[in-house]
């Protein structure tokens, strides 16, 4: 059974529709890419699987569950987490501090209000214990206000997998960076544990093909095809959509 | 000046950090400016004066009649709110604080609307020693302080007020953290209720006297401007902010008709030049100025 299904899922902002009509299923285990050029409603897609913003019509099934009334917060219990396209961090908060909040989130923990955070010696061994996959353990306190761009990139990241996540959303974990940090994200991207199912948003074309078995090429709101990457890198509606026009970070294929 | 008087500026402010502690968890750390924390502190106080006074409860009984009123009132706050952000969180609770003020105003047979309430007894007995002198009723207020002040390092450095600092800095993030934002937010609107309506409790007992004026905005904005006074986000500074307070309140009043004028243009500053307040102050060069980081 899929880990993902999504039924005729549509949002409208009033006049426009920013996802028409998307059916997608994603098995467990599978790692796909979804292209397609600014404005092609890929990050909306990515809040209504998320439960951040509520679809207008059609149904999503997540771990064989109908999740589509469900809030993203009891979604993300389920084993759902996603990163944004644009840094979305803490910035009061150290390093250290974000990948606690991330991993104590799963458990009951999170209703303590009587024992201070740092005596949870389980919730700060399992931050540690990423942040030294993520080779971060150095800037355990660090404000993340002073970490450099790539850094928050990959704090992005590393606060995602912690839980060991079901699904992982990724909206563009490269954006922004520079190809020596691109290469490095891509490596973490690669390297996460196998088991969890990812979904990637990707405008670095080559990197996004290389990623994924799987691509799915949305245009205004709808999906336009599935295939291969070679099947992907082949069709002329792509080359025409995508692939043809001046989209950020897109090289010729 | 006397021991008395110092005990009866010290309790004053020893209320006044109750009341400022409280708010803070909601301003400092789930990041939402209460404007109607004298709806709940006064709320308290009337439940005192009118259990007392018109019931003729023990002081024990009017104190927990108090609390209630406080905890009403928080999860009438708490469920008002729910949904309410930035300027629609300061505008219902500033709403929900003038229907109570406006409720005590008007509902004489029980509150004695404009006049208030004299005659709340002071509890005579005390427990080791008497609370009815000044001095002994500072002692216990800084008793009840104290420990609140204790709770409130508790629940900022436990795991679900690390999570208040990160609704505050992010709900988004949170949210898809598996957080649920709305009952972190509920729980500090409650908790600052219980604290404000500890505040409320203790000034019925120490003033003996309830009126109108205890409801009044004027307390609410006081409340705020103690937690940026004293810094909001720090357990101590609502507690600095507030001796800051009730002391230039005193010093100036004492010195020129025109004080409030003269407090804010103090707050003014306070903002400019000093926006971690007074706690941010002790804390200069150790901690950095965090700015948000691209959102």
């Amino acid at each position: 059974m899929p880990i993902l299904q999504l039924q005729g899922v549509s949002r409208r902002f009033g006049g426009l529709t920013a996802v028409n009509r998307v059916d997608l299923e994603v098995e467990r285990g599978e790692r796909m890419t979804i292209l397609g050029p600014n404005g092609a409603g890929k990050t909306t897609l990515f809040h209504l699987i998320s439960g951040e913003v509520p679809v207008s019509s059609g149904r999503i099934v997540f771990r064989g569950r109908d999740v589509t009334r469900l809030g993203a917060h009891r979604r993300a219990a389920l084993g759902l987490r996603r990163t944004y396209q644009i840094t979305n961090l803490f910035p009061s908060l150290t390093v250290l501090q974000h990948l606690q909040l991330a991993w104590q989130s799963l458990s009951g923990a999170k209703y303590q209000w009587l024992r201070p955070l740092r005596k949870y010696g389980d919730i700060t061994a399992r931050a540690m214990a990423v942040l030294e996959q993520f080779g971060m353990d150095d800037r355990r306190d660090v404000p993340v206000a002073d970490l450099s761009y790539g850094e928050q990139r990959e704090l992005e990241i590393a606060m995602a997998v912690v839980g060991q996540p079901e699904l992982l959303l990724l909206d563009e974990p490269l954006a922004g960076l520079s190809p020596a940090e691109s290469g490095r994200v891509m490596e973490i991207v690669n390297g996460i544990a196998d088991g969890i199912t990812v979904i990637l948003i990707e405008h670095d074309v080559e990197a996004a093909l290389r990623f994924a078995r799987r691509v799915t090429v949305m245009h205004q709101g709808a999906v336009v095809m599935q295939g291969t990457p070679d099947e992907v890198r082949s069709d002329p509606r792509v080359q025409e959509i995508y692939l043809g026009q001046d989209a950020a970070g897109a090289r010729p294929v | 000046m006397s021991v008395l008087y110092l005990a009866q500026i010290g309790t004053l402010a020893l209320i006044q950090t109750l009341l400022a502690t409280g708010l803070n968890l909601v301003m400092g750390y789930a990041g939402r400016v209460s404007f109607g924390q004298a709806a709940i502190f006064g709320g308290a106080a009337y439940g005192v004066a009118i259990a007392t006074v018109r019931f003729g409860m023990t002081p024990l009984a009017a104190a927990a009649v108090g609390m209630a009123v406080a905890l009403g009132l928080g999860l009438l706050f708490a469920v008002a709110t729910l949904r309410a952000r930035g300027v629609y969180f300061l505008l219902t609770t500033l709403a929900l604080g003038q229907v109570v003020w406006g409720l005590a105003y008007r509902w004489v047979s029980l509150t004695g609307g404009d006049n208030g309430l004299p005659g709340v007894p002071r509890p005579g007995g005390g427990i080791v020693w008497s609370f009815a002198d000044d001095r002994g009723f500072f002692l216990l207020a800084l008793i009840v302080c104290a420990a609140g002040v204790g709770l409130m390092y508790l629940l900022t450095e436990s795991p679900a007020g690390y999570a208040l600092r990160g609704v505050r800095d992010s709900e988004s993030r949170m949210r898809t953290l598996g957080y649920n934002v709305e009952l972190y937010h509920a729980s500090a609107v409650v908790i600052a209720a219980l604290y404000a309506g500890a505040a409320g409790v203790l000034y019925a007992f120490y003033n003996g006297f309830v009126s109108p004026q205890d409801l009044h905005v004027s307390v609410s904005a006081d409340a705020v401007l103690t937690v940026i006074l004293g810094g909001s986000g720090t357990v101590l500074g609502p507690a600095l902010g507030a001796v800051a307070m009730v002391l230039l309140e005193n010093w100036l009043s004492s010195v020129t008709s025109r004080w409030s004028l003269i407090l804010g243009v103090l707050y003014i500053l306070v903002v400019l030049y000093a926006p971690r307040g007074l706690a941010g102050l002790r804390l200069k060069g150790a901690a950095r100025r965090v700015s948000p980081a691209g959102r």
